[in-house]
């Protein structure tokens, strides 16, 4: 085992994961998927639609078995959901019938922890996430952000060393979603968490990552991974930034253009104000 | 735009205020919608009710079999003489005091509409859950859910004799098999982010169906015993005209028989109001049981 290996936080070796099996809708999603996420790094997945970015993490968060190939999370093989790595998701996902505080909690309810103790535990990561007064609210009457920063209290809640996160701010307008991504990268240093997060817009990749793992069209396989060496707190202006950018947008090109979604790259790179 | 990027969310204290705000305009605009809608109420019925009471001061109809409504309304004050029910069952074969009879059939509506819930509920949890009762079961509820509840009424009379439980029988079977296969089909159309966010947290099966899956699907149901509310009422009532002798539905038949209209037109009468409030009554606890609901759908 390689030092690299022994760090490793989660593993990815020869997965390929295939929709709808022998069948005549066969679809194969990830081809071959070799990757590496060491222990508190913050790595991003990007590549075009339908590249099987949200299927890589499904397996990783263990709601998927993959069809051929091992998943291992801390050297452990990955065979189900475990409340270590936690998935968040794009759409709200967040319990309406729960107020904010339930819903941070839910995860310490099924494990049987008495009412005001997980009531306790719950505010204080609330309180973490900006959002301690809005504890009794439901999420309805919460906003986009306000949603999703509940939905990260409630992965921190049950003590997630894993983030895995499924263009998770794609919903939001673009202001807010500038908030949100530094208000995650605050979580991320204070709490030295691992961090997957999948997205299809190249300045969000480059403004949050370590690494920036390129995936291919259609079956998604790894077509690069490229060290964001940037000082934080980042800017989003500048000539390294520009360059990573272009580098990024480089390598997409001819993987846009094979998927015939020329639209889509604009679309990409069409997400910061000017 | 660096500084967007470091500020935290700054509109969040001004959001309570506007709340607020937006919410006291909105009730205001409520209770004009009342009045307004209550003006059409009073403007629909008059009309009726002065074009009926016109048809019979010109001798146009026949008052004995359709008598104007201010007379068979006035025959509400002859409840005097019933107060004792057993005057009424002596005199008529039924039991005749307009509230008794009105508690009598609500009663079996929401016996029945409640025993039906539940087992519904658990019959179609129980389905959804495993496969196996599924596939065995599904097919034969299938068949059964659109017999009409008035079609179980002869069953339910030899069954159980003319009594309290042969309506509830009525109401239940009409609406069980029913309930039945909407519990799976809600439960089955839960979204499935909600399955997969309590799977992360570490659910097992019978908490994710516990604590997700049925809280998910209650919605849909109530919906559903409310759209079923008027065929149960109206099976109630057919069950008291054909063979339960007590409950408003016996009173319009007692009417018939001794070929008292204003009595069957009285009972007619208490047959609409009432179930009209019976389905405003589920309605305000579906509000208030089922708040989220509604606000998330906005």
């Amino acid at each position: 085992m390689t030092e690299a290996e022994a760090l490793a936080a989660l593993e990815c070796r020869g997965v390929t994961k295939v929709w709808g099996e022998s069948t005549d809708r066969e679809v194969v999603a990830l081809q071959d998927i070799d990757l590496v996420v060491g222990r508190g790094e913050f790595v991003v997945v990007i590549g075009p639609s339908g590249c099987g970015k949200s299927t890589l993490l499904k397996l990783l968060a263990g709601l998927e078995t993959p069809t051929a190939g091992r998943l291992l999370h801390g050297g452990q093989v990955i065979s189900g959901p475990e409340v270590d790595r936690s998935l968040i998701f794009q759409q709200p996902s967040l319990y309406p019938w729960l107020s904010a505080l339930d819903n941070v909690a839910f995860g310490l309810k099924l494990r049987g922890v008495p009412r005001a103790e997980r009531h306790r535990q719950a505010e204080e990561f609330l309180r973490q996430v900006g959002l301690r007064e809005f504890a009794r609210k439901h999420p309805h009457e919460l906003s986009g952000g306000m949603q999703q920063r509940v939905a990260i209290a409630r992965a921190l809640c049950v003590g997630a060393d894993t983030l895995l996160m499924d263009e998770p701010f794609a919903a939001l307008d673009v202001q807010t979603r500038y908030q949100m991504q530094a208000f995650l990268l605050d979580i991320w240093h204070g709490t030295g968490k691992t961090a997957v997060f999948v997205t299809h817009h190249i300045d969000e990749a480059v403004y949050l990552a370590d690494r920036v793992v390129v995936l291919t069209a259609r079956p998604g396989r790894v077509l690069d991974s490229v060290s964001i060496d940037m000082p934080r707190p980042r800017s989003v202006v500048g000539e390294a930034f520009e360059r990573y950018r272009a580098l990024l947008v480089e390598r997409l090109r001819a993987e846009v253009a094979r998927a015939f979604q020329e639209q889509e790259l604009v679309e990409m790179l069409d997400t910061r104000i000017k | 735009m660096i500084e967007g990027l470091q500020a935290q969310p700054a509109a969040a204290p001004a959001l309570p205020a506007t709340t607020a705000s937006r919410a006291r305009a909105r009730s205001s605009a409520r209770i004009r919608g009342v009045v307004v809608a209550g003006v059409w109420w009073v403007l629909s019925i008059g009309l009726v009710v002065v074009a009926w009471e016109a048809a019979a001061a010109l001798h146009l109809i026949d008052p004995v079999i359709l008598p104007p409504p201010h007379e068979f309304i006035g025959e509400i004050r002859n409840q005097a003489q019933f107060l004792m029910p057993a005057v009424g069952v002596e005199r008529t074969g039924a039991n005749f005091v307009a509230l008794t009879a009105i508690v009598a059939s609500v009663q079996r509506v929401l016996i029945g509409l409640f025993l039906a819930f539940v087992a519904g509920v658990l019959t179609g949890s129980v389905a959804f859950s495993f496969a196996i009762v599924r596939k065995l079961t599904l097919p034969t509820v299938t068949l059964l859910a659109p017999i009409a509840p008035v079609a179980w009424i002869p069953l339910a009379i030899v069954a159980f004799g003319v009594g309290d439980w042969s309506a509830i029988f009525v109401v239940f079977v009409g609406i069980y098999f029913t309930l039945t296969l909407a519990t799976v089909k809600a439960m089955t159309n839960v979204d499935p982010v909600y399955v997969d966010a309590a799977r992360v947290l570490g659910a097992r099966r019978g908490q994710i169906m516990r604590h997700v899956v049925l809280p998910a699907a209650i919605p849909a149901l109530f919906d559903l015993v409310r759209m079923n509310l008027f065929g149960a009422w109206m099976g109630v009532l057919a069950a008291e005209m054909v063979g339960v002798n007590t409950g408003l539905g016996a009173i319009v038949m007692v009417g018939r028989s001794m070929m008292n209209m204003n009595l069957t037109f009285l009972g007619m009468a208490m047959i609409g109001l009432v179930g009209y409030l019976l389905d405003a009554a589920f309605g305000l606890v579906q509000r208030r049981v089922l708040w989220w609901r509604r606000a998330t759908e906005l």
